[in-house]
């Protein structure tokens, strides 16, 4: 059994002129989550709808689980789980209604039915809700649900499209959780995302832009490739130092993030920490630079080079 | 097909028919309401018609044929008029809707066999119309027969009725009895098709259909099991018309009631099939009720529920024979009223059967586990 859970290359799709996903490449681990981090209509959920066999693509090839995708879709839908963006469960089932329909059509055998929505009940905490109708649960409860019952037949692959995004901190916390004890069972998890805490916590990811893949690899190997191109100037007044800097050459952004401004430049910055306090004291600006460690998302900010100010810098730049 | 997968489909479209009250309501409602009201309010054989008389003879004569006349309860009198100008302003004004104007030379014009009287009717409205004619006829007939019945009656007899007309299987010509049966059809065409395609359309827009398409349920497992549970309901509102039928207004079932049911299993299938396409092809609720709509007004119209069919265009004609709803009416007033069998009947089955294949055919082949 090889060690790749998905496989696809020059992966595309058109909607008419639009291209929602354009030549994609990508390769994803088995037993890790995996994570696709990219703002709303990068093409995350077209991506995905594609990787499960819902969505026919354009252009391109896809092997999922050894399954050539979309010609053995049906052979694979007994082995993945998909959990759609909107709550898709049934509102009008209670909670056990609601995991034993899936387990009946997900094609657990009946002996066993009984049991496995036991499990998945005691394990995702409804053991007083059981018979409380979906549609009256919390945004977390509901994820929660959504979850357990993407998983009722124990599937070797779970795609779960911006899971949390209608769910408090602490309920995507205890989500997060969960995903991990999976991946530890050995499933494979493709999560997309638009939190960069979330893409943090994943082991691999890739980031899409516009229906592009702009870069993947391991958080730390995203990071650690910005490794000196990132700067904090703490000003009294950021917005002035964010006017004072917009200009100079190589530096891509300069977004505010409280009292600080956080800076990135170009790969070859060679001597742009000076150029930078000359840009501020020039506009009489009183501000102190401070290289600091990049984070994902600077990663994402130098990947789409789209970081409000920077993107306009960049321009004026070039 | 996997029985426990259509199963498990037929068990969640019963839970969740069980919390929705309006739709629970709907079943019941809808055909005791359409029964009281085609069965009671609407009445083809009109009684009790508002009325003025003109007797300008005032004889014996005269009198005795505006009995004769009343004493057939279609018309009552309700104003008071002394010549045929007051009949014709109270017809305008609309008072009333018929006017029975009798010249002074009444005797003569009996003697002579000229007209008597005159019905003067309010033709606005065409039921009043012909039940103001028959009432025309009845009664002259009568006074005729009266008179000749001392002299050589047989001759006269023959001429005043030279047609005789002899109704079967309803000859008091109570409405009820040629509604009732009809209306199984009208309440099957209407809900079964409106249901299937609420039903099925409402799972896209709650984003049901995005999961169950990513499951290994097939397409025919997923509609058949969606379906299956209203032609249930089906059959119930078919009872509960029947027991209606027969308990409030005296319908007779002359064939077999099996015959009576595979009918109205032929309709609730054929009209399943139709909510399943129409359900491919709408985008909301709302958008499915109103192609529902598109089917049940031709159906009501055209299908010889509401006229009858032989008064329609030819076009019309052939446009009606594509409603299910057409040929379930003939073998239901067949069997019902007729008593006649589904074998007697045949095309009208192989109607609604190449009907249900065609319908059932084009809604699998439109319906795709894709999103696209």
């Amino acid at each position: 059994m090889s060690d790749i859970a998905i496989r696809a290359r020059g992966l595309t799709r058109r909607f008419g002129d639009l291209v929602a996903v354009d030549r994609i490449d990508l390769d994803v681990p088995r037993a890790a989550v995996y994570g696709f981090l990219g703002p709303n209509g990068s093409g995350k959920s077209t991506t995905i709808r594609m990787l499960c066999g819902l969505l026919t693509p354009t252009a391109g090839e896809i092997e999922v689980l050894g399954l050539r995708i979309p010609e053995q879709a049906e052979a694979l839908r007994r082995r993945i789980g998909y959990m759609t963006q909107k709550f898709s469960l049934f509102e009008d089932l209670s909670v056990r209604e609601n995991l034993e329909f899936l387990a009946a059509v997900q094609g657990v055998p009946k002996a066993r039915t009984r049991a496995r929505v036991d499990q998945l009940v005691e394990e995702y905490d409804f053991a007083d809700r059981q018979r409380q109708l979906a549609g009256t649960l919390s945004g977390g409860q509901k994820q929660r649900l959504a979850l357990a019952g993407a998983t009722v037949h124990a599937p070797e692959m779970l795609f779960l499209d911006e899971p949390t995004s209608a769910v408090d901190p602490e309920s995507r916390r205890d989500f997060w959780e969960k995903l991990f004890e999976l991946a530890d069972g050995g499933t494979t998890l493709l999560v997309s995302t638009h939190y960069m805490d979330e893409a943090e916590r994943c082991h691999r990811l890739a980031i899409l832009d516009r229906g592009a893949l702009v870069a993947d690899g391991t958080p730390a190997e995203l990071t650690g490739a910005l490794a000196g191109r990132t700067f904090e100037a703490r000003a009294a007044q950021p917005r002035k130092a964010q006017r004072a800097l917009r200009g100079v050459a190589g530096m891509l952004s300069a977004a505010q993030i409280g009292n600080t401004l956080r800076v990135l430049v170009d790969a070859d910055g060679k001597g742009i920490e000076s150029r930078l306090r000359e840009a501020l004291s020039a506009a009489g600006v009183e501000a102190a630079i401070v290289a600091v460690q990049p984070n994902l998302e600077d990663v994402f900010v130098a990947a789409t080079q789209r970081g409000g100010e920077g993107g306009r810098a960049r321009e004026h730049a070039a | 097909m996997n029985w426990r997968r259509l199963w498990a489909v037929m068990l969640k479209e019963v839970r969740q028919l069980r919390r929705d009250r309006i739709t629970l309501a709907m079943i019941i409602g809808i055909p005791v309401l359409q029964l009281v009201l085609f069965g009671y309010a609407i009445n083809l054989n009109l009684r009790g018609l508002d009325a003025a008389i003109a007797d300008e003879a005032g004889t014996a004569g005269s009198r005795a044929l505006v009995m004769d006349m009343l004493a057939t309860d279609v018309v009552v009198p309700a104003r008071d008029a002394r010549t045929p100008q007051e009949l014709m302003a109270l017809l305008k004004r609309g008072e009333i809707s018929v006017g029975i104007a009798i010249p002074a030379d009444f005797e003569r014009r009996r003697i002579d066999g000229r007209p008597v009287a005159q019905v003067l009717v309010d033709g606005t409205d065409t039921v009043v119309q012909s039940a103001a004619l028959q009432l025309a006829q009845v009664p002259l007939e009568a006074r005729r027969l009266d008179n000749a019945s001392r002299a050589d009656a047989g001759s006269d007899g023959r001429r005043a009725r030279p047609i005789e007309v002899v109704a079967f299987y309803n000859p008091e010509r109570r409405s009820a009895v040629n509604i009732v049966p009809g209306l199984i059809g009208i309440i099957l065409t209407m809900t079964m098709v409106m249901f299937t395609s609420v039903a099925i359309v409402r799972e896209r827009e709650r984003g049901n259909m995005e999961l169950l398409i990513a499951t290994p349920l097939s397409r025919s497992e997923l509609m058949i099991g969606k379906v299956l549970p209203y032609a249930l309901i089906g059959l119930v509102q078919t009872t509960l018309v029947l027991l209606l039928g027969v308990w409030l207004f005296q319908v007779p079932i002359r064939g077999s009631l099996v015959d009576v049911y595979l009918a109205s299993i032929l309709l609730i299938v054929a009209n399943l099939t139709m909510g399943l396409l129409i359900s491919t092809k709408a985008r909301s609720q709302f958008q499915s009720m109103q192609m529902t709509f598109f089917v049940f007004l031709p159906s009501i119209l055209l299908s010889g529920f509401m006229f009858p069919f032989a008064g329609m265009p030819k076009l019309v004609q052939w446009l009606a024979e594509l409603l299910p709803l057409t040929h379930f009416l003939r073998l239901i007033r067949g069997v019902m009223l007729r008593g006649a069998s589904l074998w007697q009947l045949w095309p009208e089955v192989v109607a609604l059967l190449v009907f249900t294949v065609a319908m059932m055919a084009l809604a699998i082949l439109r319906f795709r586990k894709r999103l696209d």
